[in-house]
C-alpha cells in the first residue's frame, strides 16, 4: 500500500473506531451502528454492481442469508462471552459467497433490466422461503438470537463489527480496483461485447465480483442479526434496506472507490435528524426526499464524482475563447 | 497454401431473410484476403459468425486446422483469431494504456494481480509507439478522435498476438493519410506473418493490398481470384452495377 493510501485510511478509519470510546450516547453510538452498517452495505453493493454496471437489486436476499445463518447457528452453538458469533462472520461469508456463485451464474444470463428485475424475484424468493420454512426459520415469528451480557456500552462491540465490516469493503474495493480484475470488471461496464472481443472472460469475472459483493453483505447481516436478536422475514430481507443501499451509492458517486461510504453518512444522519424532529408528522419523509432531490440536483453524478469535476474545471480555469471543443462522437 | 480458416456452409437466417446463405471460402495462411460485396450482401453478418457473436443455423468452420464447434469471441480470441468493429469499439473510460493491457491474455490466477503489470505497459507503449498515439497514452480513450479510435482498436487486438485479423472496414470514415497509414501497418504486420481477412469499400485499397478477393453477393460466394480477375469478372460488374 502506498503511504498516501495508508494516511487516508488512518484519517478515515482511526476517528471512526475511536467514536464510540469518546461518545457514551447510547442512541448516538445506535444511529452509528447503522449508519456503518449502510455504509457497508453500500460500498458491497458498488463492488458489483458499481464496477460491473449491473444493477443487482437482490442483494438484501444475501443480507438475510447472513443473518438466518447466524441466528440458526447459535440457537444451537452457544456464543460463549458474547464475541463468538463475531469469530463466525468469515465462514459465513464464505459460506454464503459459495451458495451465490450457482444463483448468480443463472442470473447473469441476462443483462441491463432484465438482470434487475431478476435479482429483485430473488430477494423475494429469499422472503418468502423464510416466511415457510417453519422448521428452519420460525416463519413470520422469527428466529431469536442469545443475548450476550456485554457490560456498559453495550453497543460498542457492534459498532467495531460493523466498523470492521466497511473496513473489509473498502479494502476489498481498493484491491479489486488496481487489480486486473478490476480493469476486466470496468471493460465490462464500458463494452461488454467488445471486452468478449479481447479475450475478458466477462462471466468468470462478473461471478467473482458478485461473490464477494454477497459474502461482504451477508457478514453484514449477520451483524445486524446479531444486533437486534430477532430475525424476522420482512426485516432481514427487506426492499427497503435495499433501495437504501443503492440509493446511497448513487448520491455518493457510483463506481467510485469513497462514494457510497460518503453517501451513507449522508443519508442515514439526515434521515435519523429528520425522524427525531419531524416524526411526530408524516414531514419528515419529505425532508427526508429534499435532502435527496438537493443534492442530485446540485450534483448530478453523486457527490465524489461531481466534486472532482468542480475541482478540475476550477484547476484548469481558461479564458473563454481557448476553450477546446469536445470532440464529437462520429455516428455511424 | 495451406488455408488457416475455412468456411463450409455457413448460414444464418433473420426471419425469412437469409442474411448469409450455404457461403463457403478459405482464407490461406500469411494472405491478406479480402471480402467485398455491395451494401447487404453479408459481409458483416459473415463477420459475426466467424468470430461467435452470433450463432449459425448451419454450416462448419475450422480456424489453424481445428474443427470450431461453439465459436465464441472469448476463446477464439485466445486461439489467435481477434476482430475489430466497423464503429471502431474502444472503452472510452479507460486510458489507452488500459485500452491495450486489457486485450493481453490473462491466466486465471493472474487476476489478483496488480492491473498493469510492467511487461504489459511496456508492450502497450511499444504498441502506441508504432500507431502513433504514445504522446496520449495516459489519456481516456474516449477523448480521441474517430481515426485515432480506429488505430487504438487496431494495436489492441494485436495485444493478444493473434494469427488472424478481421478488420471490418479499416479505413473507412477515415482521412486519407491515415487511409495510407493503416494500409502500412496491415502490410508491415501481415510482412511479420499476420494473415488478415478485410471487409473494405475503398476498391483503391483491396486492389492495392488483397489477394485473394472474395466477393460475397446475397449471402453466397459470388467470385474469389486475384484484384484483376475480379475486376474484370462479369458477374462482379452484374452484382455492383446491375442490382
Amino acid at each position: 500500500m502506498k503511504p498516501a493510501a495508508a494516511a487516508r485510511a488512518l484519517v478515515v478509519f482511526g476517528p471512526l473506531a475511536a467514536f464510540p470510546f469518546l461518545v457514551h450516547t447510547d442512541w448516538i453510538v445506535n444511529i452509528g451502528v447503522f449508519t456503518l452498517m449502510y455504509a457497508g452495505l453500500a460500498t458491497a453493493w458498488n463492488l458489483f454492481s458499481g464496477y460491473t454496471g449491473y444493477i443487482s437489486l437482490g442483494q438484501a436476499a444475501f443480507f438475510g442469508l447472513g443473518a438466518y445463518t447466524l441466528g440458526i447457528t447459535f440457537n444451537h452453538v452457544s456464543i460463549g462471552s458474547g464475541y463468538r458469533p463475531f469469530y463466525a462472520l468469515p465462514l459465513i461469508g464464505i459460506a454464503v459467497a459459495v451458495v451465490s456463485v450457482p444463483i448468480a451464474w443463472i442470473a447473469l444470463r441476462t443483462r441491463a433490466m432484465t438482470f434487475a428485475i431478476v435479482t429483485l424475484m430473488l430477494l423475494f424468493i429469499v422472503q418468502q422461503l423464510a416466511f415457510n420454512l417453519r422448521s428452519l426459520t420460525h416463519g413470520s415469528q422469527g428466529v431469536a438470537v442469545p443475548q450476550p451480557t456485554f457490560s456498559s456500552n453495550f453497543d460498542r462491540p457492534y459498532y467495531l463489527a460493523m466498523l470492521g465490516m466497511l473496513g473489509l469493503a473498502i479494502l476489498a474495493c481498493w484491491y479489486v480496483r488496481g487489480s486486473k480484475l478490476g480493469l476486466m470488471l470496468f471493460a465490462v461496464r464500458e463494452d461488454e461485447e467488445k471486452a468478449r472481443g479481447v479475450g475478458v472472460r466477462v462471466t468468470g469475472a462478473k461471478l467473482i465480483a458478485f461473490a464477494l459483493s454477497v459474502g461482504l453483505t451477508a457478514m453484514i447481516g449477520a451483524v445486524w442479526g446479531y444486533y437486534l436478536f430477532y430475525i424476522y422475514p420482512e426485516s432481514a430481507v427487506d426492499p427497503l434496506v435495499m433501495i437504501g443501499a443503492v440509493l446511497m451509492t448513487f448520491l455518493g458517486g457510483k463506481g467510485t472507490l469513497w462514494g457510497p461510504m460518503i453517501g451513507a453518512f449522508v443519508l442515514v444522519p439526515a434521515q435519523q435528524w429528520a425522524l427525531t424532529n419531524y416524526g411526530a408528522t408524516r414531514l419528515y419523509l419529505i425532508v427526508y426526499a429534499a435532502v435527496f432531490v438537493v443534492i442530485l440536483l446540485l450534483l448530478p453524478q453523486g457527490i465524489l464524482p461531481s466534486l472532482g469535476e468542480l475541482a478540475t474545471r476550477w484547476r484548469f480555469r481558461a479564458p473563454r475563447s481557448n476553450v477546446k471543443p469536445t470532440p464529437k462522437r462520429a455516428v455511424s | 497454401m495451406k488455408a488457416l480458416l475455412t468456411a463450409e456452409g455457413l448460414t444464418k437466417r433473420f426471419g425469412g431473410v437469409a442474411a448469409v446463405d450455404g457461403c463457403s471460402f478459405a482464407v490461406p495462411e500469411g494472405s491478406i484476403t479480402a471480402l467485398v460485396g455491395p451494401n447487404g450482401s453479408g459481409k458483416t453478418t459473415l463477420f459475426n459468425l466467424l468470430t461467435g457473436y452470433l450463432r449459425a443455423d448451419a454450416g462448419a468452420m475450422t480456424f489453424a486446422g481445428r474443427n470450431v464447434r461453439r465459436p465464441d469471441p472469448t476463446r477464439l480470441y485466445r486461439a489467435g483469431l481477434t476482430r475489430t468493429f466497423q464503429q471502431a469499439r474502444i472503452f472510452p473510460k479507460l486510458t489507452l494504456v488500459e485500452n491495450l493491457v486489457v486485450a493481453v491474455q490473462q491466466p486465471w490466477r493472474s487476476i489478483v494481480r496488480r492491473a498493469i503489470g510492467r511487461p504489459d505497459r511496456t508492450r502497450a507503449l511499444e504498441l502506441l509507439e508504432e500507431f502513433g498515439l504514445v504522446q496520449l497514452a495516459g489519456d481516456a480513450a474516449g477523448s480521441l478522435s474517430y481515426g485515432q479510435k480506429k488505430l487504438l482498436e487496431f494495436a489492441t487486438v494485436l495485444m493478444g498476438r493473434p494469427r488472424l485479423v478481421l478488420l471490418d472496414e479499416p479505413t473507412a470514415g477515415v482521412n486519407p493519410v491515415l487511409v495510407e497509414k493503416i494500409e502500412q501497418h496491415i502490410r508491415g504486420l501481415n510482412g511479420n506473418g499476420l494473415t488478415f481477412l478485410i471487409v473494405e469499400h475503398n476498391m483503391n485499397v483491396v486492389m492495392r493490398l488483397c489477394d485473394p478477393v472474395i466477393v460475397l453477393d446475397h449471402g453466397t460466394k459470388l467470385a474469389e481470384g486475384t484484384p484483376s480477375e475480379i475486376q474484370s469478372d462479369p458477374r462482379v460488374l452484374d452484382a455492383y452495377l446491375g442490382g
